[in-house]
């Protein structure tokens, strides 16, 4: 059984007359897996990630999406977090007043309730945060510092990324995490991210360039275009992308039509 | 059931009693008195015509036949005072009961040299001189029939006085506990912080109170007046934290007036009460000084308060910051009107104010009014007000780490106001704070931020 199987899947966004932005996808995502999506801005990649983690800025007007076997569309999205979804966000929130300390014992907390299981106490808990804080090279001082707050854009995306290994989704989601980082952000963040992987897990990243994928290496690479898939390949495939940009996919699809 | 008088006459009559029985005081002091009065007598009370207090509905107040609190409960008192006390992380505690100093429930020794913390009593016997030259003199009778009340009434209070250099590290707590009694009751505290060239101090001012039973569950009305004056280099942390009573009355005028190369540091926190009234006015009159106004206003059921600041800028190069923060939930009111003035001499004057409330409900009602009037032609002053529910794109976030809706919203609630705790450097002040909204939220108390590290600053 697929982790993730997305048949058809049409959203809008949930306005009146909400203008829709994913017209088809079809995405099979098995455990052990990374796939990259890749596209132009608009293509709806970013839309596709939100979607899976239940935003409701976007109404899903068609299609299916099972996880596990069991509908992830009629899981709110703290059911999703808890049974192993997981979504890198593009643009991190800043939470002025909560430390980053709580917030991530709450989120760990919260997983642990959802299984039956017992909270961690603070010893553990701060056993599992240094050994994730090393691998992403982050000072423990930012434990006591707000959510995200005064952060550079680089060092929300290492927090996404400390985040996802201190929870260890199922199907982590990561959502443009390359835009905004330099290279040696980008090399710790990826380190991050391939600690990740296994055999009970599967990654997919949603990416513009091809350069995360040189450290994060894909199995799959889909392209998408005006809310569907319209071409997938392995990480070869990335690499003719970033040399030939987008139009040739364009123009197949439109031949293929 | 009391026959309702003509509201100013209620007053009136009090003062009568009053000046009959209070012991003879100066000259000067009784003539105050009488032209306060004789000034509440001519305006009375203020209505809705006024633009002053358009969204400030004092009719309950003017309706309520008051008569003079009276420290009637000692052991309602210990209980109250127990509870908020600072203990010996205060430098001196002065503690009032229904407006009247409590001997037996306030320590004020010892204090550094230069220091001296008193009742108002006391220092009108010692300090005569000094206390003519500064009391009255900046929160005028003429600015607000409130005012001219209190002013009438002056009798006792807390008198703060920091010499030149003085140096004090522990806050001064002046804690002000209302006991409801078995008529509605109205105290006129008053405050008067004297700071000298160079002295440096924290004070905050408590104004505490719970519900009575039975027979003594009247309603009280605190009219407070706090004038702080400051000359030159002065460092002044001040915290104003009104916890009283779901019924209680509030209305308080601060004026502080700072001279040269000062810093003045304000923070008030509205959690309680009925219908509170806060009004702030700083003069920033000398070079180079600063001045930080920040706000915390938590407000359900049917609570009105309401926050009226105004910065003056009199001089060149001063900088001045606002930050208030309001959290409404059910039927609750709240008003914030901040006036910053820039007068023609204020050169390069920095100013910033924001203003940030949380509607928690739909009922709740919200009157932001910031307004800037600038006559000088090089500063840079900025003002925003925003205004709305708990935002969507936090919430989201905090969901997807796997919190539940509900819990999410209290967690950044709890945040919100936490924005205003952090900055408060009173630790029993900011330990209170957090504590409140902890609990209203369902929250533990370990959501601290321990490092303020420059954010602060970047936040603002």
């Amino acid at each position: 059984m697929a982790l993730l199987e997305i048949h058809d899947l049409h959203a809008r966004v949930a306005v009146p007359g909400g203008r829709e932005i994913l017209k088809g996808v079809n995405l099979t995502v098995n455990k052990g897996e990374v796939h990259a999506i890749m596209g132009k801005n608009g293509s709806g990649k970013s839309t596709l990630a939100q979607v899976l983690m239940g935003r409701e800025t976007y109404e899903v007007t068609g299609g299916t999406v099972l996880y596990n076997g069991q509908n992830l569309l009629d899981l709110s999205t703290e059911e999703r977090a808890t049974q192993g979804v997981f979504l890198a966000f593009q643009y991190p929130v800043e939470i002025p007043g909560v430390s980053t300390s709580y917030f991530l014992k709450a989120a760990v907390n919260a997983i642990r309730k959802a299984h039956g299981e017992p909270e961690l106490d603070a010893m553990d808990f701060l056993a599992i945060v240094k050994q994730k804080m090393a691998l992403l090279k982050m000072d423990q001082s930012f434990m006591n510092r707000a959510v995200n707050e005064g952060f550079s854009g680089g060092e929300k995306k290492r927090n996404e990324i400390f985040q996802m290994a201190v929870i260890n989704p199922t199907l982590a989601l990561m959502d443009e995490t390359d835009s905004g980082l330099d290279i040696d952000a980008l090399k710790i963040v990826s380190n991050g991210a391939n600690s990740l992987r296994g055999p009970d897990r599967a990654i997919v990243c949603v990416t513009h360039y091809q350069r995360l994928l040189n450290y994060i290496q894909p199995d799959v690479v889909h392209v998408m275009l005006d809310g569907r898939i319209a071409k997938s390949g392995d990480k070869s495939l990335a690499l003719e992308l970033e040399a030939r940009g987008y139009d040739w996919v364009e123009k197949e699809v439109a031949q293929l039509a | 059931m009391t026959q309702l008088l003509d509201d100013k006459n209620i007053h009136l009559a009090n003062f009568t009693l009053f000046a009959r029985h209070a012991t003879p005081t100066l000259s000067w002091v009784e003539k105050l008195r009488r032209s306060a009065i004789a000034r509440f007598d001519l305006v009375g009370f203020p209505d809705a015509k006024d633009e002053e207090w358009r969204f400030t509905n004092t009719a309950p107040i003017a309706q309520t036949p008051f008569v003079l609190a009276e420290h009637d409960d000692p052991a309602a008192a210990a209980s109250l005072a127990a509870d908020f006390t600072f203990a010996n992380q205060a430098a001196a505690e002065i503690v009032f009961v229904n407006g009247r100093f409590s001997q037996q429930l306030s320590r004020v020794s010892p204090l550094p040299a230069g220091i001296t913390v008193t009742s108002l009593a006391t220092a009108l016997q010692n300090t005569p001189a000094l206390l003519e030259q500064h009391l009255a003199r900046y929160a005028r009778i003429e600015t607000d029939p409130f005012v001219a009340l209190n002013t009438g009434f002056i009798r006792d209070g807390a008198f703060v006085h920091l010499a030149r250099n003085a140096v004090v590290r522990h806050p001064i707590h002046l804690l002000f506990l209302s006991i409801p009694s078995a008529e509605p009751a109205i105290a006129h505290p008053r405050v008067l912080v004297v700071a000298e060239d160079n002295s440096q101090a924290t004070i905050v001012e408590s104004y505490a109170g719970k519900k009575g039973a039975g027979p003594f569950s009247n309603t009280v009305f605190n009219n407070a007046v706090t004038e702080i004056v400051a000359a030159d280099n002065v460092h002044l942390d001040h915290c104003k934290l009104e916890q009283e009573s779901p019924d209680a009355f509030h209305i308080a005028h601060m004026h502080v007036t700072l001279g040269r190369d000062c810093s003045f540091v304000s923070h008030a926190a509205s959690i309680g009460g009925k219908l509170v009234r806060n009004d702030l006015v700083v003069v920033l009159n000398g070079q180079h000084t600063d001045a930080t106004v920040n706000g915390l206003v938590v407000l359900r059921d049917s609570q009105h308060v309401a926050n009226h600041t105004i910065l003056r800028h009199e001089k060149p190069h001063c900088s001045s910051h606002e930050l208030y923060k309001h959290v409404l939930d059910n039927r609750s009111t709240c008003v914030f009107k901040g006036k910053i003035f820039v007068q023609k001499d204020a050169q390069k004057t920095d100013s910033k104010q924001t203003t940030k409330s949380l509607l928690l409900s739909d009922e709740a009602t919200m009157n932001a009014m910031p307004a800037l009037e600038i006559y000088a032609d090089d500063v840079k002053c900025t003002h925003g007000s925003t205004t709305g529910p708990v935002d969507e794109d936090m919430i989201f976030y905090l969901r997807s780490r796997g919190v539940p809706r509900e819990a999410a919203r209290h967690l950044l609630t709890y945040a919100f106001a936490a924005d205003i705790t952090r900055r408060i450097k009173v630790e029993p002040v900011r330990r209170r704070l957090e504590d409140f909204m902890a609990a209203q939220h369902g929250l533990p108390q370990d959501l601290r931020i321990t490092d303020l590290g420059s954010h602060d600053q970047a936040a603002l």
